[in-house]
């Protein structure tokens, strides 16, 4: 049976990544035609802007041989003009006079730069800036010397121009009006970049107005309309890029500035698609790559008929690509329609304003320090409540108590070799050849290559920061929520809602409703999954083993060597000589090399071998101890000081109420480990105001302090409310505890989740709206009665010592 | 000429019930330590016990597809390849194994 033919018109960027991904989601749909009007496979048009400063050769931004598109079945008509588009027939003419049918079409035409309608627009030495043959002209230009103007001191004209200095030309740049990138930068920031640029040698012309381009046969010069003449060698014109519609337009298809698509990237005939630079959509154009692979994977889900995405749209943010200059710029920047705050400082040269509207970021612009820019565009994206940290949000990231970030504070000035993930011990040099060297464009993919930000995430921002620095303008987050893991499109508050609207019980039903792209998951998304089901159907749910990661599975923490730690539950830290007497014989009765007080004030077991662990559990549960969770995303411990019972100080119980407390709470699983404390007095030796949760006695009854952090990233506590007895502590707790559980994504600390939704949102649902309060607290207790069951010792009791150890021991 | 007759030593390692699909088991061969995966499609996979990153215990990962990610550093292996998942780089000895009446076997190389 013959497959039906997808012709696609167009080998840009965005045409390689639609392939790509159509490839991956369906390899075998399509006999697919390509057409390519440059006589080059796909390339990395990112990259001119280094190739024409010489710092990148042509063969380097190569994404692909010829060879990938035969191992792949692609039909690549290399170096071939599509000309004609007969919807008729369904048939699409090339230059070289062939003919192609189609079943389905892509048009990817990206877009022309705009040529002015000057006279001498013809000259040898007019050029654009555009694509391999533009900067080959440019370099060939340059290699003669002379003068340069650009007309244009938008994004791409001052790329080229910086590119075209560096090869050595003195270098003009024509603007019409009296400020450099206006789509980007307000008045300031726009001033600091040009005297920055007139600092290295380019020479700017404001508000002058092209009239002609002066030569007989090659250019000699540029007119302007105030009489003013300059000599030139070359001119570049970089005065904007309009989408490549003309095939759209003679076909018949519905245009206005671009060719009008659907949020499922279709014309007006759907047998036709349009993505990337050449397509309207709702009202926009685009021009940077992160949108337009957005629209990819779209079109691709779309075309593998799988149909579960739509694009929406998307925000979008620059970056200057000049090396030496930082500038970043998104949203609202001028703040017409908010209230700006401003930080500015000519000497250091640093300029920072942020445009706020209802306490949300709607515009930034940075200016000389752009390291915080993907954190504020993330603020920004994701709508954040930023009142709480209005005081020092100027000041970025680092000032909010980000010890984690601290030696890498200043990632386009840093040197290659600083360590930017602490974790995998990956260099910013690493990062940086991966991105290049093999083309990398998404958090995920240098996530892959490198490890950089793969463990515990808290280089993340400092990654894409990086992509951002080495990409220049054309890097961005995807807008919206990221996906949970590489195997689903979808982001984990939408998996959550849908499996209580659908009703879904299991991973396979969530899976499948949701149409997973891998058989069953990875081990990012099989444990999230196990938890979201377990949160929503308490009662019903059973636990998958093999979706949990081997510490909650077998109910203790695997050390380097394969072998694990035991952690008893001492509650409240207070213990008794029985207790004591118990642990010492069990660490002598199975030879444990390691005996460890821990920071939660805990004692720790180490070394442990797994056949070991259920008689360990036995001797121990036979003492009276349950697990300590010391191994999962699950209540931990509750630390205490002796408060009022023996400290002079002490004016609250604080041993009685973090023994109540852990009492309370051990045995929920939570989205990611959960620590407490309880100080007796505000002298707060029990360290509560770094915990999650924690209480700390006043006078007149105790403070309730959440979203601490003593770990990655220190954070202290926030004051949700004063209360003034132990019992309303225990309701507060609970209910915290299952609002983090039902809200909290999986794997995000309270601290980053309060971050996220904001201590007023908090505040509203736990302080001031007692009623929802109790409920909740209600449901967590409701959940615990299930919970609280020791695992030590249902493990010991099911008495399966086989399962923990080799399935079988043969002799050799 | 006689052809040289070798023979897979194929050792029974255990009933296949007591491998539950997604999970992964440690059998031990004189020193060698052998995982032993059961997929989500059924299919059983015998590899070398150690990561050719820092040694973890690949039994004890998540498995899912024909790989297995390894409970230390998250490295992922193709159970059938033997081999890690690309950018990563790395081998893992691969066995055969098959079903008889029930019963597990992997081949241990040539009889003699």
């Amino acid at each position: 049976m013959s497959r039906p033919r997808l012709v696609v018109i167009g080998n840009g960027m965005v045409a390689d990544r639609l392939l790509e991904e159509l490839l991956r989601l369906a390899p075998d749909l399509y006999d697919i035609v390509l057409f390519g009007e440059e006589p080059w496979p796909a390339y990395n048009r990112i990259l001119l802007s280094p190739v024409l400063a010489g710092e990148q050769e042509i063969t380097e931004i190569l994404t692909r041989d010829d060879a990938w598109y035969a191992e792949r079945g692609i039909d690549f008509r290399k170096g071939v003009r599509a000309t004609r588009i007969d919807r008729a027939r369904r048939l699409v003419h090339g230059a070289d006079g062939s003919v192609v049918p189609y079943d389905r079409l892509v048009l990817a035409t990206g877009s022309r730069p705009v040529v002015l309608p000057i006279p001498g627009r013809d000259l040898e030495g007019v050029v654009t800036f555009r694509d391999i043959a533009d900067v080959e002209r440019m370099r060939a230009a340059a290699a003669r010397g002379g003068r340069a103007v650009v007309i244009g001191g938008g994004l791409l004209g001052l790329e080229a121009a910086a590119g075209l200095q560096r090869l050595g030309m003195e270098v003009t740049v024509v603007h019409l009006l009296d400020r450099l990138m206006e789509q980007q930068l307000d008045d300031i920031a726009a001033r600091m970049l040009r005297e920055d640029l007139e600092g290295r040698g380019l020479r700017f012309l404001m508000e002058r107005r092209t009239r002609a381009i002066l030569g007989e046969r090659r250019v000699e010069g540029v007119a302007f309309e105030d009489g003013e003449t300059i000599p030139a060698d070359l001119v570049v014109m970089a005065v904007g890029i309009r989408p490549e519609t003309t095939l759209a337009r003679e076909a018949g298809l519905h245009c206005e500035r671009g060719i009008v698509v659907s949020d499922t990237l279709q014309t007006y005939d759907p047998r036709i698609w349009a993505v990337g630079e050449c397509c309207q959509h709702r009202g926009r154009c685009y021009g940077l790559v992160a949108p337009l692979f957005e629209q990819a994977r779209v079109l691709a889900n779309q075309l593998a008929e799988l149909a579960t995405l739509r694009y929406e749209g998307s925000v979008t943010a620059t970056k200057l690509k000049v090396t030496g200059i930082d500038l970043f710029s998104a949203g609202d920047h001028l703040g017409r329609d908010g209230e700006p705050l401003v930080l500015h400082d000519p000497g250091a040269g640093v300029y920072r304003k942020l445009v706020l509207k209802d306490d949300r970021i709607i515009g930034i612009v940075l200016y000389g320090d752009t390291v915080d820019g993907s954190w504020y565009f993330q603020l920004m994206q994701d709508g954040t409540d930023v009142s709480s940290l209005r005081e020092t949000l100027l000041f970025g990231q680092v000032r909010l108590g980000d010890s984690g970030h601290d030696p890498v504070a200043r990632v386009a000035g840093l040197p290659d070799d600083a360590e930017i993930c602490g974790c995998n011990g990956v260099c910013k040099g690493t990062i940086v050849r991966a991105i290049t060297e093999k083309g990398l464009f998404t958090l995920d993919e240098v996530r892959a290559h490198t490890k950089a930000s793969a463990s515990c995430g808290s280089c993340t921002g400092l990654v894409e920061a990086l992509l951002a620095h080495v990409m220049g303008g054309h890097y961005e987050r995807p807008r919206g929520e990221r996906p949970l893991c590489p195997c689903t499109d979808y982001d984990q508050d939408t998996i959550r809602r849908t499996i209580v609207r659908e009703g879904l019980k299991s991973i396979p039903e969530v899976m499948h409703f949701l149409e997973w792209k891998t058989p069953d998951g990875c081990r990012v998304c099989r444990p999230a999954l196990n938890f979201f089901l377990m949160v929503a159907w308490p009662e019903e749910y059973r636990d998958d083993p093999a979706s949990r990661f081997v510490n909650e599975r077998v109910h203790a923490n695997i050390q380097k060597d394969g072998t694990y730690s035991v952690v008893p539950r001492i509650f409240g830290g207070v213990t008794t000589p029985a207790q004591l007497r118990a642990l010492a014989e069990v660490a002598e009765r199975y030879r444990v090399p390691t005996v460890k007080i821990t920071g939660g004030q805990r004692i720790d077991l180490l070394g442990v071998r797994k056949e070991d662990l259920p008689h360990i559990w036995r001797d121990l549960t036979a003492a009276g101890f349950v697990s300590g969770h010391a191994y999962g995303k699950a209540v931990r411990t509750v630390k205490t000081c002796v408060g009022s019972e023996w400290c002079r100080f002490g004016v609250q119980d604080s041993t009685s109420l973090g023994i109540a407390l852990e009492k309370l709470c051990w045995g929920a699983w939570t989205p990611a480990k959960v620590k407490m404390g309880v100080s007796g007095c505000p002298r707060n030796c029990a360290e509560a105001t770094i915990k999650d949760f924690g209480a700390v006695a006043v006078e007149s009854g105790w403070e309730i302090h959440v979203g601490g952090n003593g770990g990655v990233k220190v954070r202290t506590t926030e004051l949700l409310t004063k209360v003034a007895t132990a019992e309303e502590v225990l309701e507060y707790a609970a209910a915290f505890l299952q609002l983090y559980r039902e809200e909290g994504r999986y794997g995000e600390r309270t601290a980053f989740w309060i971050e996220r939704i904001g201590l007023d949102e908090l505040k509203r649902r736990l302080v001031e709206d007692p009623e929802g309060r109790r409920a909740l607290a209600a449901r967590f207790r409701e959940a615990q009665a299930r919970a609280q069951r020791d695992p030590w010792r249902e493990l010991a009791e099911r008495a399966p010592a086989e399962e923990f150890r080799a399935l079988a021991e043969v002799p050799a | 000429m006689t052809a040289a007759v070798l023979a897979i030593r194929w050792v029974a390692v255990g009933r296949l019930e007591a491998l539950p699909p997604r999970r992964g088991r440690a059998v031990r061969v004189g020193d060698r330590r052998i995982a032993l995966f059961r997929t989500g499609d059924d299919r059983l996979f015998a590899v070398e016990d150690r990561c050719p990153h820092r040694g973890g215990p690949l039994s004890e990962g998540i498995v899912h597809g024909h790989c297995v990610t390894c409970p230390l550093h998250d490295w992922v292996i193709d159970l059938a390849e033997g081999r890690a998942v690309p950018p990563d780089e790395g081998r893992v000895r691969t066995y055969p194994v098959r079903v008889v009446d029930g019963r597990i076997e992997i081949g241990l190389g040539t009889a003699p």
